[in-house]
C-alpha cells in the first residue's frame, strides 16, 4: 500500500476537513417566487455536514475504496457467501434510464418492459428451483427466509392448525435461520448432524410430531455436503404435517444438478448476490427472492407479478399473502442484474457454473487435505470445510492462518463456521477462479502450515502488510464511538 | 449432457477442467454430484437459450425503453420514491470495484474503506436527524420502521403500538407483516387522536415527518405524551427535508428512521434503496443491524471495526435483535458520497429548491377553479390537491399531455391527488402542469 499525502490521506474524517465556504456542488438558481418560509420552530438551525469541494471528494472516497479487498482486486475463498466475479455488463444494463430512472408507483402502463423482466425472472427462479410460484418482493436472503417462514405458518395457521409452534433447525445452519425463525414467533429446536455431515434421522424423527411447523436446511449444507438422507428429511417431515423450508444460500452447486422442488422443498429464497452474480456491495444491496410450490404459492409476500389475458402485465397481490415486506416491488436494480445473468448463461452455461464450482472446491480439498484436518472426507460440494486442528496444537489458530492469508493476498476463508466443525475453515473458490490462483492459494496456505511451524509469531501476530494490524474490537464494544465528534478528535 | 459449455464467465478452459479432475482422480465432471439421488440428477433445465453480451444489450435495452424514465417529461409523482438531481460523483465512486464487489467488512485489516464510509455515514445520518447513533443501513424505509416497532416494543416490554394513520400505507402494511407472529397490537388513528390514546401499555407512537400527505403533525405533543407513559416516539423522517427542517430528534424523538433514496439514489422501479434508522444512545443493544465502531490497532493506529455484533443473528441466532444480514452497504455509500458532496449548504439549498418551487405549484393550483389544496398548514415538497373529476381522469389526461401526474389519494382525500415537486422540476414545467390542470377543470 503506497502511502497518499496531503488529502489523499485517509486519516483524516469529513467533517474534519471541512473548510467553511468549500462546496461540492452547485444547485439551480429559484426559477420562481420565494414562498415564506415555516414558522422558526420548524427550521433547523445547525445542519452538520462537511464543506468539502468536488476534487476533495472524489479524492478522499478514492483513497478509500483502496483499502479494500474486493472481487476485482483479491481472491475471496469466503465459504457460504459465493463470492463470484461480477459482470459489469449487469451493472449497465441496471443503469440505464429506462430502469433505473423508473418510478415504483408510476401506472403499470408506462412500465411494462419492468413488469415483463420481472414476470420473466419470477419463471426463471420457479424453473431452477423446480418450484411453482417465486416473489421478488424480498431484498436479501434474511428477508426471504423470514417471508418463507411466515409463509409456512399462514399455511398451517389457515387448516386451523394452530399446534405447530416449533421450527427445527440443523446445528449447522446460517445464524439467519433461528432469528428468522423468532421474527416469526417460532420456537427453535436443534437438529443434529451424523457422523457423515447429514441430519441425523433419528434426531429428526423425534422432533417430529403435531407441533412441528417444519424444517429449515441448508442443501447443501454449510458443511459443503449434499445430504444424502435429504429425500428420507423431507419424507420424515411431510410424515407429520410439517412443511421443508431451503435455504438457497449454497444454490450455486446444484444450479442444473438437482432441483429443490423435486426433493421434496415446499419453499426456498435464493440469494441472487451470491449465485446470481449481482455485487455484494460491501454488505448489500442483495435480494432474496422466494420459491416456493402451489400449496404455499398463495401466501407469497406481495406483490407479485402476473399476465392478463390480453399479454398485459399487471402487479398482483397473492390470495392470502403474509403482506407487503417492503416498500415497493423489492430490489429491482439487483433483479435486473439477476436476469441478465441468467439471459448470458442459459441452461447450459448454469449447469456449467455449478460444475466449476464444485469441481474447483474439490481440486483445492485433495490438494490440502494431507496438511489440514479435513472431518468429513467425501465428496464436497462447491465448498469444503477445513479444521485447523493440526496447526492449532502447534500453537496457531484457524482465526491466525485466515489473518495471514490476508499477507499472501487472499481474502480470509469464513472462520469458526459452522459452529460444530472445531477451529473451522470454510473455503468457496467459485467458478471464477483461475488454476493458477487455486494454485496459488493452495501454496499459501501450505506455505503457512510450515510457518505455523518455523516461526508461529510470524503467523499469530498477522496480518503484517494491511492497512492495519489487528484492531482491538474489545475495546471497541466495551465503549463504543459510533460518530465523530469534535472533541474526540 | 451439456457440461461442456464455454462460457467468458469461467476461465478454466475445458483441458484445464480435465487436468484437475484427473488431479482428483475423477474423469467427468459429473462424478461429483453422485451424492445427489441419481433420479433427481441433472433436470431439464428449460430457460432461453444463452445470448452474447451484443445481444442482451439489444434485448435489455428494448425491455428499457418500454418504461417511462421520469427524466423524459414533466413528472410529479412522489409518495415514498423521489426524483431528486444526483451529481455524476455518485455513481462515478460508487461503482469503483473496490467498494462495489467487496464483501461485508468482517475482517477488518482488508475492509478499512468500507468500513470508514460507514462510520462517515453513521455520523451524518446521525447528525441530519438529531439523534446520539445510526447504524449502518436497513433495507429501505418501510422495513426500518417496521424494525424500529419491535425494538420500541423489545425496549419497552409492551406489545401495543399507536400508528398514525398519516403513515405511508405501505410502510403500515409492512409494519404488520413484521409484527404479524409477534403479539403485537396495532392501533392506527389520526395523529391528532394519538396523543390521548396513549396508555401505560403502549410501546411507542409510530409518526411520519412529513408525514405521508406531505403535512407536518406536531412531533412535539406526540413526544410528549408518549413519554408521559413510558412510551417511545418512533419517526420515519424524509432525510433530505431535514436540510431545512427541525429533526425529529430535536422534538423528543427515541428511534428515528427513514428511507434514504432521496440521498443520491435513483428511483429504479423502488429498489434498491437504503433504511436509515437512528436512536439514542442508552438504546443501543437494542437496535438492529450492523455498527461500526472507532478503535486502534496494535501499532495504535485508528481503524473500524463493526461493533457491539453479540445483538446480531452470527452471534446471538434466535435471541438476535433482528435477523438482519446483508442490507444495503453500497448505497449507504452513496448516501455517504452524495451528503458529503451536498454539504452543509447544497443540502438546505436543495431542500429550499423543493420547499418553493412546491409552494409555487401549490399557490397557483390552489387559484385554479375547482381545484384546491387540502394539505392544512406547512407542508415541505408534497401536498393534496382536491381535483373537480377523479384523480384517475386527471392522470389519464395530463398523461396525454406527457405530464405524470400524482398519486391518486382518493381513498383518504375528496377527488384527492398527491403532488411532489422537487428541484428537478422546473418553473416551465410547473407552469406546463397549471396549464394542463386548467384545461380539465
Amino acid at each position: 500500500m503506497l502511502n497518499k499525502g496531503g488529502n489523499r490521506d485517509t486519516t483524516q474524517m469529513l467533517m474534519a476537513r471541512s473548510v467553511p465556504g468549500r462546496m461540492g456542488v452547485v444547485t439551480p438558481d429559484l426559477d420562481v417566487p420565494a414562498a415564506p418560509l415555516p414558522a422558526a420552530a420548524y427550521l433547523r438551525d445547525d445542519l452538520p455536514l462537511p464543506e468539502v469541494s468536488e476534487p476533495e471528494v472524489v479524492q478522499y472516497f478514492t483513497a478509500l475504496s483502496q483499502l479494500n479487498f474486493s472481487i476485482d482486486t483479491h481472491f475471496y475463498p469466503l465459504g457460504s457467501c459465493t463470492m463470484k466475479y461480477n459482470p459489469k455488463i449487469n451493472d449497465e444494463v441496471a443503469f440505464l434510464p429506462g430502469f433505473a430512472g423508473i418510478h415504483p408507483q408510476q401506472p403499470v402502463e408506462l412500465s411494462q418492459g419492468a413488469l415483463e423482466l420481472l414476470y420473466r425472472l419470477q419463471g426463471f427462479l420457479s424453473e431452477i428451483t423446480g418450484m411453482d410460484a417465486t416473489s421478488l418482493a424480498t431484498l436479501a436472503g434474511a428477508h426471504g427466509e423470514l417471508a418463507g417462514v411466515l409463509m409456512m405458518r399462514a399455511y398451517h395457521l389457515s387448516r386451523g392448525d394452530t399446534r405447530r409452534t416449533k421450527m427445527a433447525i440443523p446445528d449447522s445452519a446460517h445464524g439467519t435461520n433461528p432469528a428468522s425463525a423468532a421474527m416469526a414467533g417460532f420456537d427453535v429446536v436443534t437438529v443434529p448432524s451424523d457422523s457423515d455431515g447429514n441430519t441425523d434421522l433419528d434426531a429428526l424423527r423425534a422432533l417430529a410430531d403435531d407441533d412441528l411447523a417444519g424444517l429449515m436446511i441448508t442443501l447443501p449444507s454449510t458443511l459443503g455436503l449434499f445430504d444424502t438422507k435429504i429425500l428420507e428429511v423431507c419424507q420424515v417431515v411431510h410424515d407429520c404435517g410439517g412443511l421443508v423450508y431451503g435455504d438457497g444460500a449454497n444454490m450455486n452447486a446444484l444450479l442444473g444438478r438437482a432441483k429443490l422442488g423435486h426433493l421434496g422443498f415446499d419453499v426456498c429464497h435464493l440469494n441472487l448476490h451470491k449465485t446470481f452474480s449481482t455485487p455484494h456491495g460491501g454488505g448489500g444491496p442483495g435480494a432474496g427472492p422466494v420459491c416456493c410450490g402451489a400449496s404455499l404459492a398463495p401466501y407469497l409476500a406481495a406483490p407479485i407479478v402476473a399476465q392478463t389475458a390480453a399479454g398485459d402485465y399487471v402487479i398482483a397481490q397473492p390470495p392470502d399473502s403474509i403482506g407487503k415486506t417492503s416498500g415497493f416491488h423489492g430490489n429491482f436494480g439487483v433483479l435486473v442484474r439477476a436476469y441478465t445473468y441468467i439471459r448470458t448463461l442459459g441452461a447450459a452455461g448454469l449447469t456449467s457454473i455449478s460444475g466449476n464450482a464444485v469441481l474447483n472446491a474439490n481440486y483445492l480439498m485433495h490438494a490440502l487435505k494431507d496438511i489440514y484436518a479435513l472431518p468429513y472426507d467425501r465428496t464436497c460440494m462447491h465448498e469444503v470445510v477445513f479444521s485447523a486442528d493440526r496447526q492449532h496444537e502447534r500453537g496457531v489458530s484457524g482465526l491466525q492462518v485466515a489473518k495471514r492469508l490476508l499477507d499472501y493476498g487472499f481474502h480470509a476463508p469464513t472462520m469458526y463456521f459452522p459452529l460444530i466443525v472445531h477451529e473451522a475453515l470454510m473455503i468457496e473458490p467459485t467458478e471464477s477462479e483461475t488454476k493458477d490462483t487455486l494454485d496459488a492459494f493452495i501454496d499459501a496456505l501450505r506455505a503457512i502450515d510450515h510457518e505455523a511451524t518455523t516461526d508461529p509469531t510470524l503467523v499469530q501476530q498477522a496480518p503484517h502488510t494491511t492497512p492495519v494490524s489487528r484492531l482491538d474490537e474489545a475495546t471497541a464494544a466495551r465503549r463504543p464511538i459510533l460518530r465523530w465528534q469534535p472533541a474526540a478528535d | 449432457m451439456v457440461t461442456s459449455f464455454q462460457s467468458h464467465y469461467i476461465p478454466n478452459t475445458p483441458a484445464e477442467q480435465d487436468a484437475l479432475l484427473a488431479a482428483i482422480g475423477l474423469r467427468h465432471m459429473d462424478d461429483l454430484f453422485h451424492d445427489i439421488p441419481q433420479d433427481y440428477r441433472n433436470p431439464e433445465l428449460n430457460l432461453p437459450a444463452p445470448l452474447s453480451e451484443l445481444d442482451i444489450q439489444r434485448e435489455l435495452g428494448q425491455l428499457a425503453a418500454r418504461n417511462r424514465p421520469l427524466s423524459s417529461g414533466p413528472s410529479f409523482l412522489g409518495a415514498g420514491s423521489y426524483h431528486h438531481f444526483i451529481p455524476s460523483i455518485v455513481k462515478a465512486l460508487m461503482t469503483r470495484g473496490e467498494f462495489l464487489t467487496a464483501y461485508t467488512p468482517y475482517q477488518p485489516e482488508v475492509s478499512q474503506g468500507t468500513l470508514q464510509v460507514i462510520f462517515e455515514f453513521q455520523t451524518m445520518i446521525s447528525g441530519l436527524y438529531g439523534m446520539e447513533v445510526a447504524n449502518a443501513g436497513m433495507y429501505d424505509g418501510a422495513t426500518s420502521l417496521a424494525e424500529a416497532v419491535l425494538m420500541a416494543c423489545r425496549v419497552t416490554r409492551r406489545a401495543r403500538v399507536i400508528v398514525t394513520d398519516s403513515v405511508a400505507p405501505a410502510y403500515r402494511e409492512v409494519i404488520t407483516t413484521y409484527c404479524q407472529a409477534q403479539g403485537i397490537t396495532i392501533d392506527v388513528l389520526p395523529a391528532a387522536q394519538a396523543g390521548a390514546a396513549v396508555t401505560e401499555s403502549t410501546a411507542g407512537i409510530v409518526a411520519q415527518y412529513p408525514n405521508f400527505y406531505g403535512a407536518l403533525d406536531d412531533l412535539s405533543g406526540l413526544a410528549q405524551s408518549a413519554h408521559d407513559d413510558g412510551a417511545l416516539l418512533v419517526v420515519s423522517a424524509d432525510p433530505l427535508a431535514m436540510g431545512m427542517l427541525r429533526p425529529p430528534g430535536n422534538f423528543g424523538a427515541d428511534i428515528v428512521t427513514g428511507e434514504g433514496q432521496p440521498l443520491g439514489i435513483p428511483p429504479s422501479y423502488g429498489g434498491p434503496y437504503l433504511g436509515l434508522f437512528s436512536c439514542q444512545q442508552q438504546y443501543i443493544r437494542q437496535m438492529p443491524s450492523r455498527l461500526v465502531g472507532r478503535t486502534t490497532d496494535t501499532a495504535g493506529r485508528t481503524g473500524y471495526v463493526l461493533t457491539l455484533q453479540t445483538r446480531e443473528q452470527h452471534i446471538r441466532r434466535e435471541r438476535a435483535t433482528s435477523n438482519i444480514c446483508t442490507n444495503e452497504a453500497l448505497y449507504a455509500l452513496a448516501a455517504s458520497i452524495y451528503l458529503a458532496a451536498m454539504g452543509r449548504r447544497g443540502l438546505r439549498q436543495v431542500a429550499e429548491l423543493c420547499y418553493h418551487k412546491s409552494h409555487y405549484a401549490a399557490e397557483r393550483i390552489d387559484a385554479l377553479p375547482g381545484y384546491s389544496v387540502a394539505t392544512d398548514g406547512e407542508f415541505f415538497q408534497e401536498f393534496v390537491v382536491s381535483c373537480p373529476s377523479p384523480p384517475a381522469d386527471v392522470n389519464r389526461w395530463l398523461m396525454s399531455q406527457d405530464i405524470l401526474g400524482g398519486l391518486d389519494v382518493s381513498d383518504r382525500f375528496d377527488n384527492g391527488m398527491l403532488l411532489c415537486v422537487t428541484e428537478m422540476n422546473t418553473r416551465a414545467e410547473i407552469d406546463l402542469l397549471v396549464d394542463a390542470l386548467s384545461a380539465i377543470a
